[in-house]
């Protein structure tokens, strides 16, 4: 029982000295973004490199958990003979709730990984002292605009994801299953209001600047070593999950 | 300080020099009063077995890490006291040599030479492209610049970190076990650049190395480390004659000697009849 209690402590006061770490480190890369936009060259190459390189991802699987949603969403709505409804039931759904959350696990699993251990390596393979020793802050140079770039990159690919993931369901409900395609637009525009749309942008934002954050610290912290940048990675993708879900629950409470 | 060890002296000949440096890592000692003199316009080694923190050595002198006592002085002012600003403008006069290159993987090798000047200094494209070339003519690699990193051989790579630790200009370069893994040509190629960069540019040279034979030809004076302090001090020829145990056995490799070959272990015999001890 005693040993018990001192392993829960233990973890306890490790999890606090992460999170005071990882507060810290937010600290300093919010201290320094203002300096990095001023050569906005670097930030967008990260937008390319984050944003760009996983469209082909966020799109395919937009498509898909649309066309899920339309076929879902039809059955569903059939049973109470409103099959009309099901353009303002998927926007609503896909604005709100997956749009956000399923791009933020994306780009976890995608873009957050790359961070990882692209800064693991390179603390591995001294390019990250290597620049110390040129005089050149790596917080400044490598980590800020990688960070920035996701930033700005994870709501783009938000909005990416909902565009596609309606487009979805349009092709399972209207084309496939013959939901009227006047009904299906009209009334989502009735019944989605700008509220909607700026829960998800929020929530998009929200969500890049936590997975960004974890990706570019746990990577910048991860021991030089295989097994390091290992570990890195495979935190970046379980701690952005987490986290990103958690968020979603707070934020919702929040904005209902 | 043990017998055979020169003090360094402290007048403005030094272009760097630790006076009295205490310095552990987790509880274990690195270094116990080390005093070491880098002299202006010398080639200076810097050798000893494995692990005796050689490598720690130059962090020190580059302010990556702070020594727990002593004094730690480059160009006539103690690192410890330099605000971040002030040492990020001393390392601007310094380049360093990385083990295994630490190039930027993410840019070419133009680009890898360039960055530091990029960084640092805003120059016309046609200026900076020409300095850019004549360091990479200076290392043999001008028809490599547009190489990636990934297409460079080991000793390729090693001469171009070379061209980026040159390429500000810099009054004290820093080699990290420069021949390590290269192959004799190779080898020779970075032990005669070491020499004529020196020479050629009027810099300080501080080569960290346990390849006695290859630094001897080039160096004008050499520290032995062993068990955190300077056991021997003085010309590559001095060395040799060096009466010190610790000093024979490893400018001439032996295996055994003051420095063991074996990590401490428990009796061999014991261990292998112990039946308490694995499966």
């Amino acid at each position: 029982m005693i040993g018990l209690l001192g392993e829960l402590t233990d973890s306890l006061r490790r999890f606090l000295e992460r999170l005071g770490a990882i507060t810290r480190f937010f600290g300093q890369v919010l201290w320094q973004s203002p300096a990095v936009l001023l050569r906005f060259r670097l930030v967008v190459e990260q937008v390319y490199n984050t944003g760009a390189l996983s469209l082909v991802i966020i799109m395919t699987c937009g498509l898909f958990v649309g066309m899920v949603l339309g076929l879902q969403g039809h059955d569903l709505l059939q049973r109470f003979g409103s099959e009309e409804a099901l353009g303002t039931g998927a926007a609503l759904s896909l604005l709100k709730e997956l749009g956000p959350v399923v791009t933020a696990l994306l780009f976890a699993g995608r873009a957050g990984t790359a961070l990882a251990s692209e800064l693991g390596l390179m603390r591995a393979t001294d390019q990250l002292s290597a620049m110390e020793v040129m005089a050149v802050d790596p917080m400044r140079r490598v980590v800020v605009p990688r960070f920035l770039g996701g930033v700005i990159a994870m709501p783009l690919l938000t909005a990416i994801f909902i565009a596609v993931a309606l487009f979805g369901v349009q092709l399972v409900g209207v084309q496939l299953l013959g939901v009227d395609q006047g009904s299906f637009w009209s009334q989502m525009r009735g019944a989605v209001e700008l509220a909607d749309v700026n829960e998800g942008l929020i929530k998009g934002v929200t969500f890049g600047i936590a997975c960004s954050l974890i990706a570019v610290f746990e990577g910048y912290n991860a021991e030089p070593t295989a097994e390091g940048v290992g570990r890195a990675t495979t935190r970046t993708v379980v701690i952005s999950a987490v986290v990103t879900l958690v968020l979603d629950y707070i934020l919702t409470a929040l904005m209902l | 300080m043990p017998a055979g060890a020169a003090a360094p002296s402290v007048d403005a000949d030094n272009v760097a020099a630790l006076h009295g440096v205490d310095f552990s890592i987790d509880g274990k000692v690195i270094f116990r009063q080390l005093d070491i003199a880098i002299r202006r316009g010398e080639v200076t080694a810097i050798m000893g077995p494995s692990g005796t923190g050689k490598t720690t050595l130059l962090r020190l002198i580059t302010g990556q890490l702070r020594a727990d006592a002593g004094r730690v002085v480059v160009e006539g002012r103690d690192v410890a006291g330099l605000s971040r600003r002030e040492l990020y403008a001393m390392r601007r006069r310094m380049g360093m040599l990385f083990q295994n290159g630490a190039l930027l993987t993410d840019l070419d090798v133009f680009e890898n030479v360039a960055f530091p000047l990029r960084e640092h200094a805003r120059l016309p494209e046609r200026l900076l492209r020409n300095i850019v070339l004549s360091k990479l003519q200076a290392v043999g690699l001008r028809g490599a610049a547009q190489l990636r990193v990934q297409q460079l051989s080991g000793g390729m790579a090693r001469r171009v970190a070379l061209a980026r630790a040159i390429v500000m200009d810099p009054q004290l370069l820093l080699y990290d076990e420069p021949f390590a893994g290269l192959d004799p040509i190779s080898m020779g190629v970075v032990l005669r650049l070491i020499r004529s960069l020196n020479d050629a540019l009027g810099i300080s040279s501080v080569v960290v190395t346990h390849d006695v034979r290859e630094i001897s030809q080039i160096a004008d004076s050499s520290y032995i480390l062993s068990g955190g302090q300077v056991v021997a001090s003085g010309t590559p020829a001095e060395l040799r004659e060096h009466p010190s145990p610790v000093v024979h056995q490893f400018m001439d490799g032996l295996a055994d000697g003051p420095v063991s070959f074996h990590y401490p272990a428990p009796d061999y015999p014991a261990q292998l009849l112990d039946r308490s001890e694995g499966a």
